[in-house]
């Protein structure tokens, strides 16, 4: 082949490229062409996916949630779903695309991802129409309600890095130190933790 | 060999207890310690043990050996309760026993999103495709034709720690810091690979793909694919073990875990990042405004105590003690590393033994004079760069308590009278 430095490896084929190559971006680059609606969703969900999900995608034991937790993200428990925190719809597609069901990835088809997708929508009453159809040509008008709330890495802005003041090294605390939490009184480390018998 | 636990008790393993029972009752076991010898002498010396006098194992028990069956206590841990099920989750590695800086392979945490992929290497192609002049498959004997590299870093879970967020909570260095290993890496750098496609001027992301069932995914600015990361497929000499990806991983020096990329299989040039399931409903790091930080690539200055530590109570009294830890800063070396005895009221400044290497663990040990007093053991390392370890009560008033990710507060270990160690806050 023509082209690199070491010459080594092949040019890869079309049909290679479009077999691994099934990523999805926000703006839509790699959709594929289909659509499947929220009726259509329905069973498709409840036959790979409820079992773990929960049917309404309320999670079962403690496997993920899907669906619900909208405003809880201040909450001392915030619960972080698809409708309530996720940013893109473009990253449910290409996830279940990619990873679902769990222990059986890669086994649906692209119309069964958009009716699984646009039942998600309507679990987490972003769509409200048992007939919406997703599809490749309306994706992009979906947006989801936490889009906005994803901000820049700021860390080094945070004051103990931002000062980078050498640190106190002799007599640094004027009250006395005491002890304000112990993991022995939670006690929810393994048994054998550093055990022999492990 | 299971114990009942009292209730009322810290969570002891028996290990722990009979090593605080050696401090406090060694005069009931004299005789096989060294210090408790009796009059005619330690039997251990005064009588032929079996391995004085019969022949041991030939050179052809073991072609790949394994470590003493003393040390059957060296292993890596889960929590069973941190998630669903085995096959997506995580274990650790046993920091309490280690030392120096170099973790063994078969003690590397593990962390999966699909299970462990067992993939035949002659059955595995890396693919480089999108924005490059020439979409190329390489075969793992093509890529070791490459010129090559060894690189020592540490790989730290983004989630180390994070159950300790909102206090304390896990009672031992392996499971409060064990999602982090340091090894060797063998490979080629991505520069290298990236080059043989040729990049195009608007590629300014590199998207990294696992063959595993997870298909893991993960945007990586294309400044970092170029500056230091490596396409690896040797670990402290030898192959990858499949748990870490055998036989090709992403090595991405100083950034969060999940980036490094197992079962590498396929990168992918864009010109812009694709907010994949990982990094948006994941390793995203939620504040108490209830925004949330994205692309918290860079894990900051870290460090802990190994020993003493819970699972490595104090066994022998008073007298000499060595403190144990390590430091590490994914953004360069470790300058220096501070202990304190008194929970953070004065510090003292420890010595880093060994090698300093960027981006790796680096090993610290301060030498006290125990006088059986109870401690406050806390460590604080500080990077090249000049930034320091906060405190946990720092980083929950700049981030709140639900960031999961990135917690790299100062730790402190209790250390009571009898020696016994607790994971503990302080105010």
């Amino acid at each position: 082949r023509e082209g690199g430095v070491f010459g080594l490896g092949r040019k890869a084929t079309d049909a290679e490229v479009a077999a691994w190559d099934i990523d999805i971006r926000p703006d839509g680059q790699g959709l594929p062409v289909g659509s499947g609606s929220v009726a259509d969703g329905e069973p498709i969900y409840t036959d790979n996916c409820a079992v773990c999900h929960g049917d309404f995608g309320e999670g079962v034991g403690r496997w993920p949630i899907l669906a619900g937790g909208h405003d809880t993200l201040t909450d001392d428990r915030p619960e972080k779903t698809i409708g309530s925190y996720w940013p893109y719809l473009s990253t449910v597609y290409d996830y279940v695309r990619r990873a679902m069901p769990f222990g059986n990835a890669r086994s649906l088809s692209d119309d069964d991802v958009y009716a699984i997708t646009a039942y998600l929508l309507y679990l987490n009453d972003i769509v409200d129409d048992e007939e919406f159809v997703l599809s490749n040509e309306n994706f992009l008008e979906v947006r989801l309600p936490n889009e906005e709330n994803f901000i820049p890495d700021a860390r080094y802005e945070e004051p103990h890095y931002a000062e980078k003041s050498e640190p106190c090294m002799k007599d640094c605390k004027a009250d006395p130190i005491e002890i304000t939490m112990r993991a022995a009184i939670l006690d929810v480390t393994p048994e054998d933790g550093g055990d022999d018998s492990a | 060999m299971t114990e009942t636990k009292d209730k009322g008790s810290p969570s002891l393993s028996r290990r722990s207890l009979l090593k605080a029972g050696l401090a406090t009752g060694g005069a009931a076991v004299a005789g096989v310690t060294a210090t408790g010898a009796r009059a005619e002498g330690d039997p251990v010396i005064t009588e032929i043990q079996d391995w004085n006098r019969y022949l041991g194992d030939g050179v052809d028990a073991a072609p790949y050996g394994l470590p003493s069956e003393f040390e059957s206590e060296v292993v890596r841990r889960n929590v069973p309760w941190l998630t669903a099920d085995a096959v997506a989750s995580i274990n650790f590695t046993p920091l309490h026993e280690l030392d120096g800086i170099i973790t063994p392979n078969g003690l590397c945490f593990e962390r999966h999103h699909g299970g462990v992929a067992q993939i035949r290497p002659q059955d595995h192609r890396l693919m480089i495709n999108g924005l490059v002049d020439t979409p190329l498959v390489f075969t793992m004997d093509d890529l070791k034709r490459f010129p090559r590299e060894n690189h020592v870093y540490f790989l730290e879970c983004a989630a180390n720690g994070g159950m300790e967020w909102r206090g304390s909570q896990l009672n031992g260095c392996q499971f409060t810091h064990g999602m982090v290993h340091n090894v060797m890496y063998t490979g080629v750098k991505l520069k290298t690979l990236l080059e043989e496609a040729g990049v195009k001027t608007n590629g300014k992301w590199v998207l990294p793909e696992g063959a595993d069932a997870s298909h893991m995914t993960r945007s990586v600015p294309m400044e970092k694919a170029l500056d230091d990361c490596l396409v690896a497929w040797k670990m402290n000499g030898e192959a990858l073990r499949p748990e870490q990806g055998y036989p090709l991983r992403l090595v991405v020096p100083g950034w969060e875990g999940n980036m490094w990329v197992k079962w590498l299989r396929r990168l992918e040039v864009g010109d812009q990042p694709w907010h994949h399931r990982e990094e948006t409903s994941k390793y995203t790091d939620l504040l108490d405004t209830g925004k949330a930080r994205r692309f918290t690539w860079v894990m900051d200055p870290k460090s802990v105590i190994t020993s003493p530590s819970p699972q490595m109570p104090i066994s022998h009294g008073k007298g000499p003690l060595v403190i144990s830890g390590l430091a590490w800063s994914g953004n360069g070396r470790i300058k220096r590393v501070d202990v304190s005895i008194d929970g953070g009221r004065n510090w003292t400044t420890a010595r880093i033994d060994g090698l300093s290497l960027s981006k790796s663990l680096h090993r610290f040990y301060l030498d006290i004079d125990w006088d059986g007093s109870e401690l406050l053991l806390q460590s604080r390392a500080m990077d090249e760069h000049g930034f320091y370890q906060p405190t946990k009560n720092e980083l929950r008033a700049a981030r709140g308590e639900n960031s999961i990710y990135h917690n790299n507060g100062i730790q402190t270990w209790y250390v009571q009278k009898d020696g016994t160690v607790e994971n503990v806050e302080v105010g």
